[in-house]
């Protein structure tokens, strides 16, 4: 059996680390004996709870991949028969064509479930729980009740948008930005009726859920670090976790408040986003309203959104690449600064989604001027990273090769936002395919990286045992050349002036030249998303049959790996470890191994000791 | 029968793969790959990484040429020009930093994969060459929003004078577009006076509407600026038109604009693409519904002299629908006399007071 077989990290043990044996003290939450429905279900563990977020996470994912397939689909082959397709779709199928309203209930869909449910709580949520009190040393979070509540609110949310799929009249179908007047307006598609509805719902919950999760997280990094964790020795993941939770904590509650105001339109006669409209034969006696108010409102959350959903991504990759390339993060410091420069400007830049949509040019002026210097703290970390692999000595884990292929495909989505920030380009790229595949390399792909990265990296510390390597190989390089197949060539289209969310583009003579390539998209989109069936198929295979792991796989300094190979609830078995350093004295000169844990006095490592350090060692 | 037929061969597939892979792990057990800390795979994964940058950059750069044609919607407007030459300086711009990086992510993978014994660079930080590579982005970055404010408030500024004006109007799932007539002035509309055959809500009491008139093809002179008046009836849309570089949304409530001068006739452009068939078309850009995807119009560019022609055939909006013309009469006499009592009693009420 593979299970008993020595792993290939030899435990080399962390250099003379005071060390509890795990069953001379059990912490004392273990003693009570809990119930199947305490431990796995309702439980108050983080643990646990991170990992609820990411099954349920990677349930959502595979939903929302399968929905990219079938327009996809339609896009690749717009004249062929879908009638195949009606086992699935039903009426949605109608004489062999699939119905352009579902169409814009799919793309819609895919989006709402990919951003949210995802990318934000299934990546977010998974690991700020399931980091956060391992690497600062804290037996929970601040309050495991709150955080239990964060998951089942997720929860509540998840079944309602399920349930909406699954409408008579469609789920929501306005786009994932569910601008109003057409979310507002059954009578303009009919995914704005019961549809939206639950869409709304759903996200008020969802909303709720974050809310909890991020004050916990919050309350946690400030609070709860062992001793010796100042801020300046914290991993760059919980940096990027905390200033997350931060970000979410100011931005969602304004998205509720958007959400609210369409609640009322909706069903009760309030005209905040409505004005001036006739539609079926009727015109409606809503005055004054502005739909733009909307969509300064919805942005407001949804640029910091996509940072939300970057930068648990950035943390991760960070930590992952100084490990794996035996090497400090190049620029520490730097790094925090960057993460907080994005965070600070995130909150300033949300009007680029919005220089063509009448607004004051000169507030689109200014809109460019921030959003372009955001561009330098994103550089500067892309500039550390790569500083990071220099003279390295690089292992190339699968959570490693994921890290690269983030970077990569950060660097290459990220450029094309420099087209997209300047106003005076985004006249002619706005609302095309260009920004499609800038925002799908961007925070699409480069975040799924980023989580694909740190499942790998923290399987071990999840459950006790590594996920195949081959596999793991063989799924990234099947995803990178699969995610770039896709998205570099849909600039073209973009370029040539695609817009999104056609349900073909049969119609226009401007729009006729890429036939051909929308097909290669699909296939290779269709292929990119099968290829993820061999990390489903490694998670849950190796969630029971995997190769056990040993305490510290992969060498590293955080001081999760300090904890027994199967941690219980309270983490430590005997005292929380304190903390003596920065969690990157990698391949230090004079130190007897290329990795010194955070919990290793200086006293004991005399060897390696720099000049500054050498007081602290007495 | 045939599902079932399918379901049964996936699930059998599924098996075979699993003991596939359960016998890979046992022959790697056996001949020991899995106790060695660092195996053959971090060199192929290290020369993957080279092929991937070499093959992959290369079919990028081939399919980039291959398909540059195709990629730029002919231009047809001043302002598109300058647009234009923007967005591909500012890609050369994008492309060195794009290759830099790139070659140094993948060459720095290959050339410091694993070595035994050898050990990494201790090196954290370094504030000059940080300072270096966050200064350059940001002078990059600065002169980039310096040119693209430039041309920004140019094309967002206010319109010339003699610009001629039209209004476009979206509506699910079509574009609805009139001209001021020959008054140039746009009459009054009102979405509560919409109607199957006043689509557009004119006021005809608006001496200003009189003379409106409604067409299917828009047409615009050549060389001459062209002030689009934009609005929308029910929910947003986005007139996209891509060979002027024109976009801006459609909002109802709230009128938007959007200004530019054409460059190219339609049958200059058909000459000089060879394609006769060719049309300045108009999309809409922003989900609106069902029919987004065919809301098109159609853009007609004349020679100055043909758009005079054609201007002067157009029937005005009150001349080709008589009826609607007679209704607003009726009720606006009503008015009229209604006004006049109230206005004569209120005459009778101040000459009384003076009195």
């Amino acid at each position: 059996m593979a299970a008993n077989i020595p792993t290939n990290a030899p435990v080399h043990g962390m250099p003379v680390v005071p060390h509890i044996e795990h069953d001379e003290h059990m912490h004392h939450d273990e003693h009570h004996e809990q119930s199947f429905l305490t431990k796995y279900i309702f439980s108050q563990d983080h643990k646990v709870i991170a990992k609820q977020f990411l099954i349920t996470g990677i349930f959502w994912a595979i939903l929302g991949g399968a929905l990219s397939s079938l327009f996809r689909i339609q896009l690749g082959w717009p004249e062929s028969t879908m009638s195949w397709l009606t086992p699935v779709l039903g009426k949605w199928v109608e004489a062999g064509k699939l119905n352009p309203e579902f169409y814009l209930a799919l793309v819609t869909m895919h989006g709402t479930i990919m951003v949210f449910f995802v990318l934000t709580a299934g990546l977010s949520g998974t690991f700020s729980n399931f980091l956060i009190p391992l690497q600062i040393g804290a037996r929970d979070m601040a309050s495991g009740f709150m955080n239990m509540l964060s998951y089942w609110f997720f929860f509540a949310s998840s079944i309602i948008m399920f349930i909406s799929i699954f409408l008579e009249t469609g789920p929501a179908s306005a786009g994932w930005t569910i601008y109003p007047p057409l979310s507002a307006l059954p009578q303009a598609i009919p995914g704005s009726g019961a549809g939206m509805t639950l869409w709304l719902v759903s996200m008020a919950l969802f909303i709720i859920s974050q809310l909890l999760g991020g004050v916990n997280y919050i309350t946690t990094v400030i609070n709860l670090r062992t001793r010796g964790m100042s801020m300046s020795k914290l991993p760059l993941t919980i940096w990027s976790f905390f200033l997350t939770a931060v970000l979410g904590l100011l931005s969602f509650p304004v998205l509720f408040s958007a959400a609210l105001l369409l609640i009322f339109d909706r069903s009760f006669g309030t005209s905040f986003f409505l004005s001036d409209i006739y539609i079926a034969g009727q015109a409606l006696s809503n005055t004054g309203g502005s739909p733009i108010l909307f969509q300064h409102l919805f942005w407001f959350l949804g640029h910091p959104e996509v940072y939300i959903v970057i930068m648990p991504a950035m943390g991760m990759v960070s930590e992952i690449l100084a490990t794996n390339s035996r090497k400090p993060i190049f620029g520490y410091r730097a790094m925090i600064g960057s993460l907080l420069g994005i965070s600070l400007l995130s909150f300033v830049v949300w009007a680029h989604h919005m220089f063509v949509t009448g607004m004051n040019p000169f507030l689109g002026s200014v809109f460019m001027f921030l959003t372009l210097i955001i561009a330098v703290p994103s550089g500067v970390k892309v500039f550390n990273w790569l500083a990071t692999l220099w003279r390295g000595n690089i292992r190339f884990t699968t959570a490693m090769l994921f890290s690269i292929g983030f970077v990569s495909l950060f660097i290459s989505g990220g450029l094309t936002g420099i087209i997209l920030g300047n106003a005076a380009l985004d006249i002619q790229m706005h609302n095309t395919y260009f920004v499609v595949a800038h925002f799908h390399l961007v925070m699409g792909s480069s975040a799924f990286f980023g989580l694909f990265a740190g499942v790998y990296h923290w399987f071990p510390k999840m459950f006790g045992r590594m996920l195949d390597e081959k596999l793991g190989y063989v799924h990234f390089w099947l995803t990178f050349i699969g995610v770039y197949l896709v998205f570099m060539p849909m600039h073209y289209v973009g370029i040539a002036g695609f817009p999104r969310r056609y349900y073909a583009f049969t119609g226009f003579d401007s729009f006729s030249q890429f036939a051909d390539l929308n097909k290669f998209i699909s296939a290779a989109a269709i292929f990119a998303f099968i290829g993820q069936f061999v990390f489903i198929f490694n998670f849950f295979y190796s969630i029971w049959r995997g190769r056990r792991a040993t305490e510290n796989p992969w060498n590293s300094n955080t001081l999760e790996w300090t904890t027994p190979i199967n941690p219980g609830h309270g983490n430590w078995p005997g005292a929380i470890p304190a903390v003596h350093r920065w969690p990157y004295d990698y391949s230090k000169p004079g130190a007897e191994k290329d990795f010194i844990p955070q919990n290793v006095p200086y006293s004991q490592t005399q060897s390696s000791n720099l000049p500054n350090e050498r007081e602290m060692a007495e | 029968m045939i599902a079932l037929g399918i379901l049964l061969v996936l699930v059998l597939l599924l098996v075979v793969f699993g003991l596939l892979f359960r016998l890979q792990i046992l022959t790697s057990i056996f001949s020991g790959s899995l106790t060695r800390e660092i195996g053959m795979s971090n060199r192929v994964n290290a020369i993957l990484m080279i092929v991937f940058m070499v093959v992959g950059g290369g079919a990028f750069a081939w399919s980039f040429i291959d398909n540059y044609a195709k990629m730029n919607p002919p231009i047809a407007s001043i302002h598109g020009y300058a647009v234009e030459n923007m967005f591909w300086t500012t890609m050369i711009i994008l492309g060195v930093a794009f290759t830099l990086t790139h070659l140094m992510l993948f060459i720095f993978s290959y050339r410091y994969q694993h070595k035994d014994g050898r050990r990494a660079f201790f090196f954290s930080h370094n504030n000059k060459i940080e300072i270096i590579w966050t200064l350059i982005p940001a002078i990059v970055m600065a002169s980039l929003v310096f040119a693209g404010w430039k041309e920004w408030t140019k094309i967002t500024g206010p319109a010339p004078k003699d610009a001629i004006v039209l209004e476009v109007m979206g509506k699910q799932f079509n574009w609805l577009v009139r001209y001021p007539g020959r008054d140039q002035k746009l009459g009054v509309v009102n979405y509560r006076l919409i109607d199957a055959t006043n689509e557009f809500g004119f006021d005809l009491n608006d001496n200003n509407a009189m003379d409106d008139f409604t067409v299917n093809e828009i047409h615009v002179p050549k060389g001459h600026p062209v002030l689009l008046k934009i609005r929308s009836r029910d929910v947003l849309h986005g007139v996209y038109m891509p060979n002027f570089r024109v976009q801006m949304y459609a909002v109802p409530g709230m009128p938007t604009k959007f200004w530019f001068t054409p460059t190219k006739t339609t049958d200059e452009m058909r000459a000089q693409l060879g394609n006769p068939k060719f049309n300045y078309e108009l999309a809409c850009s922003q989900i609106c519904g069902r029919g987004h995807f065919a809301m098109k119009a159609i853009i007609v560019v004349d020679e100055p002299d043909d758009y005079v022609a054609w201007f002067a055939q157009q029937k005005s909006f009150a001349e080709q629908n008589p009826d609607v013309l007679a209704s607003f009469k009726q009720k606006s006499d009503k008015l009229v006399k209604s006004k006049n009592t109230d206005a004569a009693a209120v005459m009778n009420q101040t000459t009384k007071a003076s009195l």
